[in-house]
């Protein structure tokens, strides 16, 4: 995933004629299966020797939020544990808590 | 420690690990983007998803724990299908080809992915195997996933049906344990039933509240492979799936998992 992502950074580092990368914002859900933590560890490994070699990563953990589709309320949730928080119910919408989105980066375009 | 995913980085040398980009004189320019950080392994499934539509194939992704009867319930199922269905499997392992020829002993072509270290298949991986697999003519092409119940779950391979499975001999809580890889069931396959009598610490009953706790709908097909128990109603639900692809296919729609991991674009429905 790491790898995935440098990909995209390399890609939108050479689409600007950037020649570093300063930072990299992602958005990141617990539902998206990927570790914030072990990313931000996997980062400085894959990144050496490329154009965002030195980047720092800046994450948003964003909230697991359901909405019901029986009594349409909009509740806090737990990963394992969808259910609605008004009336318990299963039959749940995810709002957010699956992300796992690259939201910018700062470039560094000239020296 | 391996030198894939940074657990080599250590409080102590992590300061060697990260280089600020230097330069006072440097210019600073932000981008703003919005984008899958799997984008290109998203892309690479979209067009193996179209590629298996173009030959009226249904793609079923199954996925489990190491051990819990991926292998064995494909060899049942070939057994009892393979005249009424034109099936293929993808087989993922770390090593060997083990899973590959059992299939291949059932008559059926069978492709094998050896990802060396990588603990899941991705598109591209299967996209290199549909090129050595002769789809034309097929029905249903199963992908068996590396035996892991985390890193699968994130990678959409161009699968139409993502099916878990969940062995009695594993805890009943494991839907709890794993929400992303139960999130995305279409159907669970609860296996090895007949070793229930022997297993008093698995609960059925609890396993799937933990699956209904995941506001999960997916039908739980409790069955035994070696046994023959309950292979009836996961072969329904293969029928029905297949039926219901094809439906699709002639609406000019291109079917998908119910609900796919796939960031903050388009959420259950």
């Amino acid at each position: 995933m790491c790898q995935a992502l440098l990909v995209e950074v390399a890609d939108i580092a050479a689409a600007h004629g950037a020649h570093g990368v300063q930072t990299v914002r992602l958005r990141i859900g617990p539902l998206s299966g990927m570790d914030a933590a072990l990313l931000e560890t996997a980062w400085p490994l894959a990144s050496a020797g490329s154009v965002a070699q030195g980047a720092q990563l800046q994450v948003e953990n964003l909230p697991v939020r359901v909405r019901c589709r029986d009594c349409d309320a909009e509740s806090a949730a737990e990963p394992s544990c969808l259910l609605c928080g008004a009336c318990g119910g299963y039959r749940t919408q995810l709002l957010s808590g699956d992300e796992m989105l690259l939201v910018g980066v700062e470039l560094v375009t000239e020296s | 420690m391996c030198d894939t995913c940074g657990c080599n980085i250590t409080p102590g040398n992590r300061e060697f690990a990260f280089r600020p980009v230097a330069g006072s004189t440097s210019a600073i320019s932000a981008v703003s983007v919005l984008k899958n950080l799997l984008q290109k392994n998203d892309d690479q499934a979209a067009h193996n998803r179209r590629h298996f539509d173009t030959h009226g194939v249904l793609a079923i992704n199954l996925m489990s724990s190491p051990g819990s009867g991926k292998t064995a319930l494909l060899e049942a199922t070939i057994a009892a299908l393979r005249d009424e269905f034109r099936i293929a499997v993808i087989e993922g392992d770390l090593e060997t080809e083990n899973d590959t020829a059992r299939i291949r002993a059932q008559g059926v072509p069978a492709v094998q992915i050896t990802t060396g270290s990588a603990c899941h298949l991705d598109a591209h991986m299967v996209h290199d195997a549909l090129h050595v697999l002769p789809i034309a003519g097929l029905d249903l092409v199963f992908i068996e996933n590396v035996g892991n119940l985390v890193c699968p779950a994130s990678f959409d391979l161009g699968q139409h049906r993502n099916v878990p499975l969940l062995s009695v001999t594993e805890g009943d809580d494991k839907p709890a344990k794993y929400p992303v890889m139960f999130r995305v069931a279409d159907a669970v396959v609860l296996s090895k039933i007949d070793l229930l009598s022997v297993l008093d610490d698995f609960d059925p009953v609890q396993a799937e509240t933990h699956l209904r706790n995941l506001a999960s709908a997916a039908p739980l097909l409790a069955l035994s492979a070696r046994k023959g128990q309950g292979m009836e109603q996961w072969f329904a639900w293969l029928r029905a799936e297949l039926a219901a692809q094809r439906a699709h296919l002639q609406a000019g729609n291109a079917a998908q998992p119910r609900v796919r991991p796939d960031g903050a674009l388009p959420h259950a429905t």
